[in-house]
């Protein structure tokens, strides 16, 4: 048989793994990286702080990978997974920023476990200690639900990895310099959906607001500071979410004003006691989330991937 | 949609022209002439080919949420994320047949249009996800690769990128397999496994025996098709067995051994009424398939009602 593409095959059985996965087989994402804490700061701190951001990306791309192959149409599969996938990035830098911060943040595993610090983390910790934000985290619903939740979540976080890229902490304004290109463009996924939604049909507006209304409540958490987003952006390594709610309004009320869709009058979804999704204090919802996430991993503490 | 009507002898001279650009290789391209069962036949097996891309998605993607690690959730969503794209230029390429992607997918939730029979098998193990990968995705290429040349031109082109991204994921998948290989004697019987339940259906995937194959002969006469079944088969087998052994498994076939007359590899016979119970519907999971696919259609039924209802609107206000 005469077949000039046969050679497709060659090298498959080579010893080099360099040759495998482009650009995502690092087995440190931090590699020749400076990851010293800056001057001034608790290391302690400054994990949980990239925690916060770092279990938020998760989460979200976690919730919107369950999209894929269950989208609207092709094309819209393709963006939300391109979403998921850009989080997942940001996560990866962010747990590993964790890990290299504060190595106490990381769960024991059995000696000789060759799982790294960001699977530890993601995949070895319980539901109280994520410190993501209770909008990440909810169950998925109609599409006019992703949109939601997208908008509201990529709003506030293109405000802050915008101010997080003159961040004192190297890591932080690097995945800060990378994350605002593409943030932006979920924002503009969102944000021209969230239109088309509410000025489609009367169906479509329909579930939109059941969406807007269901998931505001939520919102208020993301541009509520911590007393560790306070503390770091006092050091120069962080962003006070609470300083960025006025231009978070601006964008958000431009939204809804061009869509003409009324900001829902809820007051912020109750934590437990003061504590919400950032202290630990999450829906139950997450729990259910991780039973799945970290399914395998935790049932194979020192296997290889 | 049927050729440009023709005079009788008109039509004579295009089915020259056509038949002349087949015997050169050449390309044929939407706006030349083509017989009527050229194109049905491009038809079917195109929209196959799609949504095999898009019904591929599902038994891999029911692991993405459960990957074990961050870094193969990034390879498995990205993978998944590259078949929804191939659908997408598989369609394309159809609709310069003059079908289109909504005709096509209703060919296939009404069941008139078929799939890879590899995809009614489920997905058990994250295993399956290497195993797919190197086996399933290593016979489509096989398939593939030769359809890099097939005659029509649009078609061919949407191969030569697709065979490129179907290549990069047989050696994720591989790679995969050889990572769990070097980890524990679970993960090591994990991917024994899996080979053993993927290794016959993956066989099927070439089709029929070549004489039993009723619409080889034609494609083959008109450049559709280059390579028959069983030449595309033995090739795998060939190309299979040294990477079995590289990474350490076995293949559940007795009757596999080198034939040193043929310069080939003597291999059993596929289960042949499984393989036509699973084209007649009654795999493991094909009613699992399509209704994943037709909820997603349904449910998302209403979204794209309101983006055709919203672009109505905005191109109305544009020319106001």
């Amino acid at each position: 048989m005469s077949d000039d593409h046969g050679s497709i095959f060659d090298g498959l059985l080579g010893g080099d793994s360099s040759q495998w996965a482009f650009g995502t087989d690092f087995e440190d994402p931090l590699a020749g990286v400076d990851t010293t804490t800056p001057d001034g700061v608790d290391p302690a701190e400054l994990a949980a702080y990239c925690l916060m951001l770092g279990d938020d990306a998760l989460i979200m791309s976690q919730r919107l990978s369950e999209w894929c192959s269950r989208a609207p149409d092709l094309e819209e599969d393709i963006a939300l997974a391109n979403v998921a996938l850009d989080l997942l990035g940001q996560a990866r830098l962010l747990l590993a920023r964790a890990a290299a911060a504060d190595p106490g943040v990381v769960p024991a595993l059995p000696a000789g476990s060759p799982v790294p610090p960001e699977d530890a983390l993601a995949f070895f910790r319980e539901d109280r200690d994520f410190r993501n934000v209770r909008l990440a985290e909810v169950a998925n619903g109609d599409f006019g639900h992703v949109v939601v939740r997208l908008l509201l979540f990529s709003v506030a976080r293109l405000a802050l990895l915008e101010r997080l890229r003159t961040s004192r902490d190297h890591v932080l304004a690097a995945v800060a310099a990378k994350g605002v290109k593409e943030v932006a463009y979920h924002r503009d996924w969102a944000g021209r959906w969230f239109l088309t939604l509410a000025r489609g049909t009367e169906e479509s507006r329909r579930r939109l607001l059941a969406a807007l209304d269901a998931l505001f409540p939520l919102w208020a958490e993301l541009v509520t500071a911590h007393p560790v987003e306070r503390s770091l952006a006092s050091a120069g390594v962080g962003v006070d979410p609470a300083f960025l709610r006025e231009e978070v309004d601006a964008v958000l009320d431009q939204v809804l004003a061009a869509s003409g869709v009324e900001r829902p009058a809820r007051p912020p979804l109750a934590g437990a006691g003061e504590r919400t999704g950032r202290d630990g204090a999450h829906t139950e919802a997450l729990s259910l989330l991780l039973a799945e996430m970290q399914v395998v991993a935790r049932a194979h503490p020192s296997g290889r991937w | 949609m049927t050729a440009i009507p023709a005079e009788p002898d008109q039509e004579e001279r295009l089915q020259a022209a056509f038949d002349a650009t087949i015997a050169r290789r050449d390309r044929i391209e939407p706006r030349d002439w083509m017989p009527d069962a050229y194109r049905s036949t491009l038809v079917r097996q195109i929209a196959q080919h799609a949504h095999s891309e898009i019904i591929g998605m599902q038994p891999e993607g029911d692991w993405i949420s459960r990957a074990p690690s961050l870094r193969r959730k990034a390879i498995l969503l990205a993978k998944v994320q590259d078949e929804a794209g191939h659908g997408l230029y598989l369609y394309a390429a159809c609709e310069t047949l003059g079908v289109s992607r909504a005709e096509l997918t209703d060919l296939l939730l009404a069941g008139r249009q078929k799939y890879s029979s590899i995809f009614n098998y489920p997905t058990l193990s994250y295993a399956d996800v290497g195993t797919i990968g190197w086996l399933v995705d290593g016979a489509a290429i096989c398939n593939q690769v030769p359809l890099c040349r097939t005659s029509y031109g649009p078609y061919g082109r949407a191969m030569i990128r697709i065979c490129k991204e179907e290549s990069f994921h047989q050696r994720q998948g591989y790679e995969l397999l050889m990572t769990m290989m070097r980890g524990t004697d679970e993960q090591r019987a994990m991917v024994q496994e899996s080979v053993d339940r993927f290794w016959w259906p993956v066989l099927m995937m070439f089709g029929p025996p070549d004489a039993q194959s009723p619409n080889s002969e034609r494609s083959m006469a008109w450049g559709i098709k280059r390579n028959s079944n069983d030449e595309l088969r033995q090739k795998f087998v060939d190309m299979t067995v040294p990477q079995a052994k590289a990474l350490g498994v076995t293949l559940p076939d007795p009757d596999l051994r080198w034939n040193a007359e043929r310069g080939a590899h003597d291999f059993g016979e596929p289960d042949w009424a499984e393989f036509a119970a699973v084209i007649r519907g009654e795999g493991p999971c094909n009613a699992q398939r399509v209704a994943h696919r037709r909820a997603a259609h349904e449910e998302g039924a209403w979204v794209r009602e309101a983006a055709t209802a919203f672009a109505r609107r905005s191109a109305g206000e544009g020319g106001r």
